[in-house]
């Protein structure tokens, strides 16, 4: 596989979130809004991108039988570093995510780029696996987030275009589910079709 | 009181999968048999009461006297990850079969948020350890509360004949929604 296809197939022909369906939590709960959803998108980019790296130099010298232990130690450093980071600098949306920047750790698909492909590659293709992986997640976390301010609160990227309120359950958690299901289902029919 | 009002917080108002979106990942995965969601259920609440008894002591005795409270993700995860290979290891000899079934989940409550979100949350809520436990095993018992009665729900679904792009996930997760929908009556009942 060529670089340029190691780098785009996060975008859609593995996308994680709407092909994989992997990293479902941070997806329905971040994406009350297109802001958020970005958000959590970039700092899930950021340790993904470089856990990813770090695993792909690392990953010769780390004995087999202690390599999950290992992976989950590279990727939680960068957590905490995201977390100290954006507790700093972006104080809101730092509260707005609140406990799911230090539960980036667990994301399934931070993990899963390490073990499936950080680990047997080399530093270049595993830097763009994560880049691109992380771009297609954040993609997606932005288009869920903008339907769900779009019909939850009549909104894009916070300028109002309706008066008074949206359809209210939107952007609360059973809208996340149902809109989510919808997505999927979409891009379901269009990849078949 | 307070007890009561912790333990019914945890299972109905703020459902740990369908208020909090922890825990979606197996929720989605185990929830195809009822017998199987079941033993999730069961692994995740010894697992999710011990892991917030041993990150509790740890954060407080051991994180915060030294003063490094920054450490807790990682100290976290660390733990976790070893509690789920010992539930791994306990269950591999008393219970095949369920060992079995459980097959992949297993290994994936390490990654499963809602063991290290409630270990987390019961820090950032300022619990005590008894009130910990209590939360922690009340949450559990929401998480498999959730799990079961969507296994249920998608043990009819596959009678049905759902439209093929629906097919798998996406029927799952308006299920899981119209769900969330309707604990969400539950919400007038604690603040």
């Amino acid at each position: 596989m060529s670089l340029a296809k190691q780098f785009t197939k996060g975008f859609f022909r593995e996308n994680p979130i709407l092909v994989l369906l992997i990293g479902m939590c941070p997806t329905l709960a971040t994406t009350t809004s297109a802001i958020n959803g970005l958000g959590m998108g970039i700092a899930t980019t950021f340790v993904l991108t470089s856990s990813n790296v770090v695993i792909s130099l690392l990953a010769k010298y780390i004995p087999d039988k202690v390599r999950i232990p290992s992976f989950i130690v590279v990727i939680a450093s960068f957590v905490t570093i995201v977390d100290l980071v954006m507790q700093a600098y972006v104080p809101g949306l730092y509260e707005t995510l609140g406990i799911f920047i230090p539960l980036i750790v667990v994301n399934c698909i931070v993990l899963a780029r390490a073990e499936a492909f950080a680990s047997k590659n080399k530093l270049l293709p595993s830097f763009l696996d994560g880049l691109g992986m992380g771009l297609g997640f954040t993609m997606a976390l932005g288009i869920l987030g903008t339907i769900r301010e779009i019909l939850g609160s009549g909104s894009v990227f916070g300028y109002k275009f309706i008066k008074g309120d949206g359809i209210l359950v939107f952007i609360l958690a059973p809208g996340a589910f149902i809109a989510l299901g919808y997505l999927i289902a979409f891009i379901n029919k269009v990849r078949k079709a | 009181m307070e007890y009561i009002i912790i333990i019914i917080s945890a299972i109905f108002v703020n459902n740990i999968v369908l208020a909090q979106f922890l825990g979606v990942c197996p929720f989605l995965g185990v929830s195809n048999k009822v017998s199987t969601s079941f033993g999730m259920a069961g692994a995740v609440t010894f697992v999710m009461v011990l892991a917030t008894m041993v990150t509790y002591l740890i954060y407080t005795y051991i994180l915060v006297k030294l003063g490094i409270a920054f450490m807790q993700t990682i100290t976290y995860i660390l733990v976790i990850a070893a509690l789920v290979q010992m539930v791994e290891i306990i269950l591999k000899k008393i219970s095949q079969p369920l060992y079995q079934a459980l097959g992949i989940f297993l290994p994936l409550i390490t990654t499963n948020c809602a063991v290290l979100g409630v270990t987390l949350l019961v820090i950032k809520k300022h619990y005590n350890l008894l009130e910990g436990v209590v939360y922690s095993a009340a949450t559990a018992i929401g998480f498999g509360l959730a799990l079961v009665i969507l296994a249920g729900i998608r043990e009819q679904l596959d009678l049905l004949n759902v439209p093929k792009g629906m097919k798998g996930a996406p029927i799952s997760l308006i299920t899981a929604g119209i769900l969330a929908l309707a604990f969400m009556g539950f919400s007038g009942i604690v603040r």
